[in-house]
């Protein structure tokens, strides 16, 4: 999600509309704006509106329905189901955030200069983020099987203790769609950093390594201050991506073994669009809709605050 | 100093290097899997290459038929890509100029109901939307899934148009209108080509995610004859468990478009997905 540029926007609108300056004479007419507009509201607003009074209803998908209060989320809240399928979607929401920042984070840093490959390195690196999340899914399912590259893999370095039918057994399949998450995504997030990275002026840190400081002081004084904005925006990105996880689910585990691997997605699909439960998938939707925004909301609180002491 | 190519810089090369090897080993074993016949498929080691390499899963998978269609759910794919990066393009850049002209409270209020339309998810709004879309008698249509993303993505569009119309220059804009140019001809003759950065991002990140998308694409879809490419990949490995041979076949053919573009556009890619972007 981007989510910069909000400020220049509000410090816009204080401005009085009926004193237009000279400066910005208007080669357009505004109704041009009215068909994006118009579909924009109808999907992000009138629909989401819609959606959330669904989830108060016990609407089946067609005929009549009642409004229930707060039943359909007491029923998630207090069941194993809806329970498990939130602390999953946190547990890979948050594993996705710090696997990819570490990872792209530390492959950034590496690529960032002197490698002579690093043209060549970070394109190839980047390749599976532009790929379907599903498909890529699908060469993992291969890897994990029983008798699959992994099993053997660990089985040839003397590690058959190691080996198990990751995707069958409940404790690692949750691991194997994070890994497979983390996989896909390590490249973007280095991507951004690498962006970041470009504007830190090499004098800084030369200037700090002649006065004595280390690899570690460098990055933790010099450079990671400089590329704040990129940690935010890939952090973001990442949270929110990862909260709404649903391709590698399906193509991975499916959601079993017995539900271990539900998420929110998984279920607001199969919960609404398989057993017809309308108004208790409009309730996951709003519950993941709700961790959505007040996580980001978190997010963007404690990253600017931060900026602030500095 | 930083700059010198000292043996610890050789040394981070050889591990880079390394580690990209071990990121991209699904690939290799997703193409050598593909050029097994089945028979080796199953009997053969994973990581070995094929004694003899194959096509013949490539003749089969297009040769599906019904809803193994590889062929239809392509040309469903590019289709419905091809239609909403068009809608976003055209109705996208034309508001954003306005929005971007037009620095009223009018302008100001329609900017920020698009920036917040980027933040608030959209999960909620699929279940109205599915609704409002059976009574039109538009679901699992070409038309109902273009106007669906253009809606959806509609708000990153405005967004990342309007950042950079607001840096372009209004001199072209004036001096075509002191030549009497009408309203339609300096957006189409001048800004329009002006604005052709953001609308190569804004092709490449929506047209990504409409051609990746599965969570909308399956509900939409799903039965209907306009399957894309990835509800169409998830169906036929439900049907071929364990025929892995021909389930990369699948994988390597709903790839490819994707990765020669990629590989013919690689630094607007990944420029693209650095400055603004949405999940």
């Amino acid at each position: 999600m981007a989510i910069s540029s909000a400020a220049p926007a509000t410090a816009r609108v204080k401005r009085p509309a009926s004193a237009p300056d000279r400066g910005s004479k208007l080669f357009a007419s505004w109704w041009w704006a009215i068909p994006a507009l118009v579909v924009s509201i109808l999907v992000h607003y009138v629909a989401v509106a819609v959606g959330g009074t669904f989830a108060f209803t016990n609407w089946k998908g067609i005929g009549a329905f009642q409004f229930v209060g707060f039943d359909n989320f007491a029923k998630i809240f207090s069941g194993d189901l809806g329970r498990g399928a939130i602390l999953n979607t946190l547990f890979l929401a948050f594993g996705f955030l710090i696997g990819t920042n570490v990872f792209g984070l530390l492959l950034a840093l590496a690529l960032n200069r002197g490698v002579k490959l690093r043209y060549f390195l970070r394109v190839v690196i980047f390749m599976p983020t532009v790929l379907s999340p599903l498909a890529v899914s699908y060469i993992w399912r291969f890897i994990y099987q029983p008798q699959g590259p992994l099993n053997s893999f660990l089985g040839s370095v003397g590690l058959e203790s190691w080996q198990r039918t990751w995707l069958a057994d409940p404790v690692s399949s949750i691991w194997t769609i994070l890994i497979v998450m983390v996989w896909q995504s390590t490249g973007l997030v280095m991507v951004i950093y690498l962006a970041g990275l470009a504007g830190v002026p090499q004098e800084l840190e030369e200037a700090a390594a002649i006065d004595g400081a280390n690899v570690f002081q460098r990055f933790r004084h010099v450079v990671f201050p400089l590329i704040r904005p990129s940690f935010v925006i890939a952090s973001t990105l990442m949270l929110i991506q990862g909260l709404r996880v649903f391709d590698q689910v399906m193509a991975l585990t499916g959601g079993g073994p017995f539900n271990a691997t539900e998420t929110l997605a998984t279920q607001v699909y199969k919960q609404t669009f398989a057993y017809g439960q309308f108004g208790y998938g409009a309730a996951l939707s709003l519950v993941l809709t709700v961790l959505i925004i007040v996580i980001s909301l978190i997010q963007m609180g404690l990253t600017s605050g931060r900026e602030r002491k500095s | 100093m930083f700059n010198r190519y000292t043996p610890a810089t050789l040394v981070r090369e050889v591990v880079l290097v390394l580690v990209t090897v071990v990121i991209l080993f699904p690939f290799y074993l997703l193409v050598v899997m593909a050029l097994k016949d089945t028979k080796e498929s199953v009997v053969s080691s994973p990581v070995a290459l094929p004694s003899s390499p194959t096509l013949e899963n490539f003749a089969t998978v297009l040769s599906g038929e019904g809803r193994n269609n590889v062929l239809s759910g392509l040309m469903n794919s590019v289709i419905i890509t091809v239609g909403s990066v068009v809608m976003l393009i055209v109705f996208g850049s034309i508001a954003a100029y306005v929005i971007s002209r037009r620095p009223g409270r009018l302008g100001g209020a329609a900017y920020v109901s698009f920036v917040v339309g980027i933040i608030l998810p959209f999960q909620l709004a699929i279940i109205p939307v599915y609704v409002a879309l059976r009574v039109l008698g538009l679901l699992g249509t070409h038309i109902g899934m273009i106007i669906l993303y253009t809606g959806l993505l509609m708000p990153l569009t405005v967004f990342l148009y309007t950042g950079f119309a607001r840096a372009l220059p209004r001199d072209y804009e004036e001096a075509a209108a002191i030549d009497g140019a009408s309203k339609i001809s300096i957006f189409l003759r001048i800004v329009f080509p002006l604005l052709s950065p953001a609308t190569g991002t804004v092709a490449i990140l929506t047209g990504l995610i409409v051609w990746n998308d599965f969570f909308n694409a399956l509900i939409f879809l799903s039965g209907s004859k306009s399957t894309t490419l990835p509800v169409m990949v998830y169906s036929f490995v439900g049907e071929n468990v364990t025929a892995w041979n021909l389930v990369f076949t699948v994988v390597i053919i709903s790839m490819i478009p994707i990765l020669a573009f990629y590989l013919f556009a690689q630094k607007k890619f990944i420029q693209g997905f650095a400055g603004g972007m949405k999940g």
